[in-house]
């Protein structure tokens, strides 16, 4: 596999990034990075790597037409959704799972830490922990474990031992602190594989290099199909590293990139992006949902995968230069969007990709903005419908015994209950 | 040198080996929380460490975190654990060190925060998630306001990062016991006294332990090779469920009343141990 340029200055984006760690962490976060930069320029490694994706994983994950989704959004665009939910244990989460347990063996670890919201990094966890032989601890807040109750049996079954998370909001949050508390009490045999572009360097960039197979695919896939680029690429955001992923495969393209977060409900949301404002939670620099005094407010988000208050310190930094334009989908609308999916295309999404389904067809259904992506494009303006990539981060079978479950049942959300 | 340092280095001098309790501002409520601090002084410390909550304290353990929860579900903020700072130093003479983590300091801005430490009478401040590497925002305008800023140590730092404790660090160096979050640690690992004697071969201030020193062993053994020892799980889990400002004093001035005897006893046999 390729690997994307390094970053110009190590750890940051532009303000944002950086080690806000205690000191136990420091050294091992040294280690770290070197043994990372070494690995990404050792063909040796890419190539394990790349045979794990191929032959393990599944990769390359296929890139579908969607066509009579596409129709229900108008039929203004040919809509191409990238299968990440076609992968090994259901997500994207395995990429960066698969690259991070073999730094994990290189560093001689005998022990893999995760924090976990859906469920799906924890299982991508536990799977390369069984597949290398390595033990797992796996932290999941009370309330995910029991909206995602089907993850928490399959972390089980694979050999990893799930601990419940008591504080705070007992969401994905708590999760991170609790794994972090457990990475500096036993940080000389465990090594933490953040399961998102957050945390201190140089897990941002290493995790976005690890996910940019998915933009790196899409980009190939849809010149073969489309034989030009995108005009838009669309991922859900919650810490942000399908979406690193697959931007990072149009960053440096003509290509209108847009990252979705969970808008919520009654009960809150969590758009760190579009609500927050810069802080420091969880080793790095970047947008974070805060009150007047610093503290931390706990985040809201029907997908458990999206419900965290911070954001991966590189999409704060894109907000910023405005490269990508950031927007919130609540609830609702998401669940319409999973919906949808499942009845058009028969594809069930997870909660978390439904958000990126449901902009899409928000942006698909607004005829002035549609107009203007095709009189801005590349591509220029006769060159057809809008191209449209949306990443399709993860299955939701996890989903199915909830809203979700409920709504799929019953067509309109809250009908036939 | 800052008041701290003036402070620490006159009580290593004159052969003391303190004891620093750590309370968590607000926690029991506002009232126990002075009293606490009332007990410090009965039992003749001069150096006392208040913690301002936050919502996520990842360098904490389980004792710490809920005293942090419950503080600021009473309404305690940056702003109200200055007044008390500004409080124990005022009506105690205490000399006030703050611990508190980066992202409240940053809310209210790096200068404002110096000054309002200053203006506060606070001598130093702890920021357990601000490594040495990425403190020189935050230094300088604490320096400008003579607030030294405390640079934590772990046995996980090796001789090249405690070159570079030894060149920012100041006021006292804090040294994080075992690998661990607070209050959970055995007290000190096996080799306490090797870490100790490595790291006062590379930096010449006083060193005080903490992190899981908690019993009157445990202080003493701190005392036979280190310069002092901070208490803070340890001591909550004593203030846990008093709601008196009198009860909270009592069960404070005892708990490091027996601390200090202990350190004190054990400091003066390591002195005359020197001597000989």
């Amino acid at each position: 596999m390729t690997m994307p340029a390094a970053n110009a200055a190590p750890g940051r984006f532009g303000p944002y990034g950086g080690q806000y760690v205690p000191e136990t962490l420091m050294p091992c976060l040294r280690e770290l990075e070197a043994v990372w930069l070494a690995a990404r320029a050792d063909p040796a490694f890419l190539a394990e790597l790349a045979a794990l994706q191929a032959d393990y994983s599944g990769r390359p994950t296929p890139l579908y037409r969607a066509r009579r989704f596409e129709a229900a959004c108008g039929a203004r665009a040919r809509v191409w959704l990238k299968r990440e939910d076609l992968n090994h244990t259901g997500a994207h989460k395995i990429n960066n799972c698969l690259g991070q347990v073999l730094l994990a063996q290189r560093m001689g670890k005998a022990r893999l830490i995760a924090e976990t919201g859906a469920g799906q990094h924890g299982v991508a966890t536990a799977t390369v922990a069984a597949l290398a032989g390595l033990r797992c601890t796996v932290y999941m807040g009370e309330v995910d474990m029991r909206r995602q109750e089907p993850n928490v049996r399959r972390m089980r079954l694979l050999g990893a031992e799930v601990v419940p998370v008591l504080s705070g909001a007992r969401t994905l949050k708590d999760a991170t602190s609790e794994a972090i508390r457990d990475w500096v009490t036993n940080v000389a045999d465990s090594h933490y594989i953040i399961g998102s572009t957050v945390g201190p360097h140089p897990y941002p960039t290493m995790v976005r290099d690890f996910q940019a197979v998915i933009g790196i695919e899409a980009r190939r896939q849809v010149l073969e199909k489309e034989g030009r680029l995108p005009d838009a690429a669309i991922a859900c955001v919650g810490g942000g590293s399908n979406a690193a992923g697959l931007f990072a495969g149009f960053v440096d393209d003509p290509v209108a990139l847009y990252g979705v977060e969970a808008g919520g409900g009654a009960q809150g949301h969590s758009a760190a992006l579009a609500l927050g404002s810069p802080g420091v939670l969880h080793g790095s620099l970047s947008y974070l949902l805060q009150d007047e005094h610093g503290q931390v407010v706990p985040a809201h988000s029907i997908a458990a995968g999206l419900d965290y208050p911070g954001v991966g310190p590189e999409h704060s930094f894109l907000k910023d230069t405005g490269r990508v334009t950031y927007d919130k989908v609540d609830d609702d609308e998401a669940l319409a969007a999973f919906g949808d999916l499942c009845r058009l295309e028969g594809i069930i999404p997870a909660l978390e990709s439904s958000h990126a389904l449901a902009f899409c067809r928000r942006l698909l259904g607004d005829e002035a903005a549609c107009a203007k992506l095709v009189a801005t494009r590349a591509a220029g303006p006769d060159a057809g419908p809008l191209v449209v990539v949306v990443n399709l981060s993860g299955r939701g079978d996890k989903d199915m015994h909830g809203d979700a479950g409920d709504q799929a049942n019953g067509g309109a959300h809250g009908q036939a209950r | 040198m800052g008041r701290l340092g003036e402070l620490t280095h006159a009580l290593r001098a004159a052969g003391a080996r303190p004891v620093v309790p750590f309370v968590t501002a607000g926690f029991p409520d506002d009232a126990a929380c002075r009293g606490a601090l009332r007990g410090a002084r009965e039992a003749g410390c001069r150096l006392v460490e208040i913690g301002v909550p936050f919502s996520d304290p990842v360098a904490d353990g389980p004792v710490i975190q809920a005293a942090s929860q419950r503080a600021l579900l009473q309404g305690m903020t940056p702003a109200r654990a200055l007044d008390l700072a500004a409080w124990a130093r005022r009506e105690l003479d205490l000399t006030v060190v703050l611990m508190g983590y980066l992202n409240p300091v940053l809310r209210m801005g790096g200068e404002r925060f110096a000054d309002a430490c200053a203006a506060a009478g606070v001598a130093g401040l702890i920021v357990p998630d601000l490594p040495v590497d990425e403190a020189a925002g935050l230094r300088a305008p604490l320096r400008a306001a003579g607030v030294d800023l405390v640079s934590l140590v772990a046995p996980t730092t090796d001789a090249a990062r405690l070159r570079l404790h030894a060149a920012h660090a100041a006021g006292f160096l804090y040294l994080v016991s075992t690998t661990g979050v607070t209050g959970t640690g055995a007290g000190a690992g096996d080799d306490l006294e090797a870490y100790v004697a490595r790291v006062r071969a590379a930096c010449a201030l006083p060193l005080y332990v903490g992190f899981g020193v908690g019993t009157a062993a445990q202080a003493a053994r701190v005392a036979r090779c280190a310069d002092g020892a901070i208490v803070g799980s340890a001591l909550l889990r004593r203030l846990e469920g008093i709601d008196d400002e009198a009860a909270a004093r009592t069960a404070t001035a005892s708990f490091i009343g027996e601390l200090a005897a202990a350190m004190a006893a054990a400091g003066d046999a390591a002195g005359k141990g020197d001597r000989s």
